[in-house]
């Protein structure tokens, strides 16, 4: 037989062989007989009665096949969608725009170039409107308001923990620390850009939608739910996630060109293709972050006793964050992170603004990285006040590894965890003390050196379906498996990858568990006609929950192996002994017989009485969610003359459980890490005024280079979780959310005997030369 | 719109076609052509998802007209291979050097031009020849590391 290669296999990746050769199918690659292509006339203003929309100057353009207006959907009743947040969002607008970039008409047409024509040409008249851009002056009595079917701007008040307690808590706190933090709107900009082909057939009432989700059965439901008046069901809707070129959470909610599109479909009969371009993509899909948070926390005798965080959320015109629907901060109150807090409390106000919707991950599950950045930022100023170096701080305060499962002040369980360890083992690879030696000496010498550490605790993996739901639909995932009689097999799954290599790492779970190599198993996803239902991919979820699926399903097809093989060996089933890829007879192991073996029988001599087949399929509901943890630690060197920052090094240590794949967690990690520092040093999606968009391409959000992004050093300690079919906890995100906190640290230490307490994100050069300068530390030549 | 008659040799094989004076260079190659390795990740000239090699030159072909490709040799993703695998392509896979996958023909086409024009390229040489491609998933940590692979694999061919 050959080797199994199950866990722990750095398997090369099966996917592989036709992204190489140019041969992978995305979704502009897509193309239909007879397709029409659609484009978006945009808003120019943040916020306008829009008083006319001249469709004859867009349909003058030759080539122009339709312009469909907001008037147009409103005869179809789909003028407004709603939102996973109970909220509603335009796909057209009727009479007034909410937000700069905002889509005002739909222009379809018979090639790319004339539908960008007809975009270009359509007139509209606007009369603009008072616009409001801070959350915080959207609060104030007399603020101008964003949305006439609401009495304010405040959207939501969401809080969680013990108000009272913390407060008495912190008043018996000897040392309090408090800092105001902005966490900037920034976008996920995966390479590709998201868009749509719609091919709606009026014969057979039957909508195929292709579609850069990471969702494909949620936005089916979600389809036939908001169509279903029109005579649309969720039988005739098929929707095919192709491959996906990055999603990061940008490609989970539903924006409004894929309703476009299916709507042209509709009119026109034909098939019709979106794809936004990047700065459409920039300007108007879901952006992450945009928290203001005033965080406080404190410590009695050195250990810390209380946290408290209240939080202004900016949500842009509507709230269409991609959170399961209880939890309208996502899971913002796992921040007591990796620290034994007795009493805790966090708030957060929701608020409207001209600005787009959304509120989703950025490679982030749900608000996690606004709570560990602000936790970790904060435990850096609690030690120092303290007077104690941050790691020591950390060391003593770390929730202890014989307290697992930990039930933290928030109401999380926390699984497994060893925190104490990870810190000591990056604390070892980076060479604390002699770096910290080397800051003394060069602080002396005028140089600017950080050390910065974060050591996060993130929850992912949602989730357990008696709290986790989206639109009341469970967070399960699954696995259909089927063996073939050849001893091959094919897997289907209820996520959806996006680049995270779940060809390979499926296939190794299964191998694992039944001891069929990856290479014999075919995994497919993003088919809502063949894949079994799921949630998707996002959240870190899809180990956790499709990949516990996966091995509970092999499981299951073991179980039936087994009557197989009692049949074909004439043994008794209780004497049978499982060892990879086969069952023998206890205390005769040359009387066996492999699973593909067995696969064949099932097929072709399975015993009276049973049905033929060897398949099996698997709803996971997990337990509970999974805590992947982690120590990072970052040192800068700080140029003077121009206020740039250098990541000199950066140690990562993940633990994330079990690990599939070693090469491709290193992957994710090495991913993650870049898009932990892009925010804290790079991007940010930013607005003046007037509610222009001032970083609304990529000249002006500057995503990492190879420049920027140092050479990663890696470690791991393996902490499995408790719960998890084969202990794995899911890493995809952990390195965005550990990450930025440890730059911000390490810039904070190298600027703190100057007298700096705090660096807002992202830490330009600009924006670090001028603290520099405020505290005469700039160098002038 | 004006519109000319342009001959452009890609992947060895000489194509003619009537087209549009706007037409880009990448929308020939994908609409044209069907030829849909190279991808577009921008418009602003900042991604490099859409580079191929014009005239063995890495271009970023949604900031070329086609009409200026008139008469040049190009060669996109499709061609790297060459009926086998070059060693850029070998080298990604070996040393996982791509996620998604969308910009990874434009990440190998820069890497081959870099290769040929040195072909035992530092950690800093590379970084600084691969800074004009923008990848989201990888880190570049493996790019690297992929390259150095692929300058590995053709000294080998070349000695062998």
């Amino acid at each position: 037989m050959a080797e199994c290669r199950g866990l722990g296999h750095s398997v090369q990746r099966k996917e592989d062989a036709r992204f190489i050769r140019g041969q992978g199918r995305y979704i502009d690659d897509i193309k239909l007989p007879g397709m029409l292509y659609l484009d978006i006339a945009r808003s120019p203003y943040a916020h306008a009665k829009i008083t006319r929309i001249h469709e004859d100057t867009a349909m003058a353009v030759d080539g122009v096949a339709a312009v469909i207006t907001g008037k147009t959907l409103e005869g179809f009743k789909l003028a407004w969608m709603p939102t996973l947040m109970s909220d509603q969002q335009m796909v057209l607008p009727v009479d007034t725009v909410k937000y700069q970039a905002q889509e005002v008409a739909a222009i379809v047409a018979t090639s790319r170039y004339a539908a960008a024509d007809g975009a270009a040409a359509l007139e509209v008249d606007y009369d603009p409107l008072p616009v409001v851009v801070d959350p915080h002056e959207a609060l104030k009595p007399g603020a101008t308001k964003v949305r006439d079917d609401k009495e304010s701007n405040h959207i939501f008040h969401w809080e969680h923990g013990d108000a009272d307690g913390t407060e008495a808590a912190l008043a018996g706190c000897d040392t309090v620390v408090e800092q105001k933090m902005h966490l900037p709107r920034i976008h996920v900009a995966s390479i590709e850009t998201c868009g749509c082909v719609a091919s709606w057939n009026p014969v057979e009432g039957h909508l195929t939608l292709y579609l850069t989700t990471q969702a494909p059965h949620a936005i089916r439901t979600v389809v036939a739910l908001v169509t279903a008046h029109l005579g649309l069901a969720e039988h005739k809707i098929r929707v095919i996630s192709p491959d996906i070129g990055g999603g990061f959470g940008g490609k989970v909610p539903v924006y409004p060109g894929y309703v476009l599109a299916t709507a042209a479909s509709v009119v026109t009969g034909k098939p019709v293709k979106w794809v936004e371009d990047r700065s459409e993509n920039l300007q108007a899909d879901s952006f992450a972050r945009d928290y203001h948070i005033t965080a406080t926390l404190g410590s009695r005798n050195g250990k810390v006793t209380a946290l408290k965080l209240d939080t202004i959320a900016d949500h842009g015109y509507s709230d269409a964050a991609a959170n399961p629907s209880k939890f309208p901060a996502g899971l913002y109150h796992i921040a007591t992170g990796s620290y034994d807090l007795e009493n805790a409390h966090v708030s957060v106000d929701g608020v409207y603004t001209n600005k787009p919707p959304g509120g989703i991950a950025y490679r982030c599950s749900f608000r996690v990285t606004e709570a560990v950045h602000a936790i970790e930022r904060m435990v850096d100023l609690l030690a120092r006040e303290n007077g104690e170096d941050p790691a020591d701080f950390r060391l003593r305060n770390f929730i202890k590894p014989e307290q697992f499962p930990y039930q933290s002040a928030l109401g999380w369980e926390y699984d497994s965890g060893n925190y104490g360890a990870a810190l000591e083992k990056a604390m070892d690879m980076i060479g604390y003390q002699d770096l910290r030696a080397e800051q003394a000496e060069r602080r002396a010498r005028g140089q600017l050196m950080g050390i910065g550490i974060s050591s996060f605790t993130e929850i992912v993996g949602a989730g357990p379906s008696k709290t986790f739901d989206i639109l009341g639909i469970k967070m399960f995932d699954s696995a259909e498996i089927r063996i073939h009689p050849t001893g091959k097999a094919i897997a289907r799954f209820g996520t959806k990858s996006q680049g995270q290599g779940h060809e390979t790492t499926y296939a190794q779970i299964i191998a694992e568990e039944l001891g069929i190599p990856p290479e014999d198993i075919q995994v497919e996803e993003g088919d809502t006609d063949t894949a079994p239902y799921g949630l998707g991919t996002y959240a870190s979820r899809s180990t956790p929950t499709a990949g516990a699926a996966a091995s509970i399903a092999s499981r299951k097809i073991r179980e039936k192996a087994r009557k197989i093989a009692a049949h074909l060996l004439e043994a008794d089933e209780a004497d049978l002994v499982w060892e990879q890829g086969k069952f023998h007879v206890k205390g005769s192991p040359d009387r066996a017989k492999t699973i593909q073996d067995i696969a064949f029988a099932a097929y072709t001599n399975h015993p009276q009485g049973m049905e033929a087949g060897l398949e099996a399929i698997s709803y996971y509901d997990p337990p509970n969610l999974t805590f992947p943890f982690g120590s990072y630690i970052c040192c800068v060197d700080i140029d003077r003359g121009t206020g740039q920052v250098k990541i000199r090094r950066f140690v990562a240590v993940d633990d994330c459980g079990v690990r599939i794949n070693p090469m491709i967690v290193d992957g994710q990690i090495h991913g993650g890490l870049t898009m932990g520092i892009a925010p804290a040093l790079l991007e940010e999606i930013s607005y003046d005024a007037d509610g222009n968009i001032t970083g609304g391409n990529f000249m002006e959000y500057l995503v990492p280079t190879a420049m920027e992004t140092p050479h990663w050093e890696l470690g791991e300690t393996v902490t499995p979780s408790p719960h998890h079919p084969i202990g794995a906890k899911g890493v995809g995100e952990s390195a965005t959310v550990g990450a930025p906190p440890a730059v911000v640290n390490a810039v904070v230490d190298a600027l703190w005997h100057l007298g700096v307490r705090h660096m807002e994100i992202p830490m330009t050069p600009a924006r670090v030369w001028n603290v520099l300068n405020e505290h005469g530390a700039a160098a002038t030549r | 719109m004006s519109s000319h008659q342009i001959s452009v040799t890609i992947n060895g094989e000489e194509h003619t076609r009537e087209v549009e004076a706007r037409l880009l260079l990448v929308h020939f190659i994908r609409e044209e052509l069907g030829l849909t390795g190279t991808h577009i990740g921008c418009d602003t000239t900042s991604c490099g998802a859409c580079t191929v090699l014009l005239n063995g030159v890495p271009a970023k072909s949604c900031t070329v007209f086609a009409v200026a490709a008139d008469g040049a040799e190009v060669t996109t993703v499709e061609g790297l291979g060459n009926g086998g695998l070059h060693p850029v392509q070998q080298g990604f896979t070996e040393k996982h050097g791509l996620q998604c996958g969308f910009c990874t023909p434009g990440m190998m086409l820069t890497s081959k031009a870099l290769l040929d024009e040195n072909p035992d390229p530092s950690e800093a040489e590379i970084r600084w020849g691969i800074s004009g491609n923008l990848c989201r998933c990888t880190g570049y940590v493996n790019i690297v590391k992929a390259v150095q692979r692929a300058s590995e694999l053709m000294k080998e061919n070349s000695d062998g």
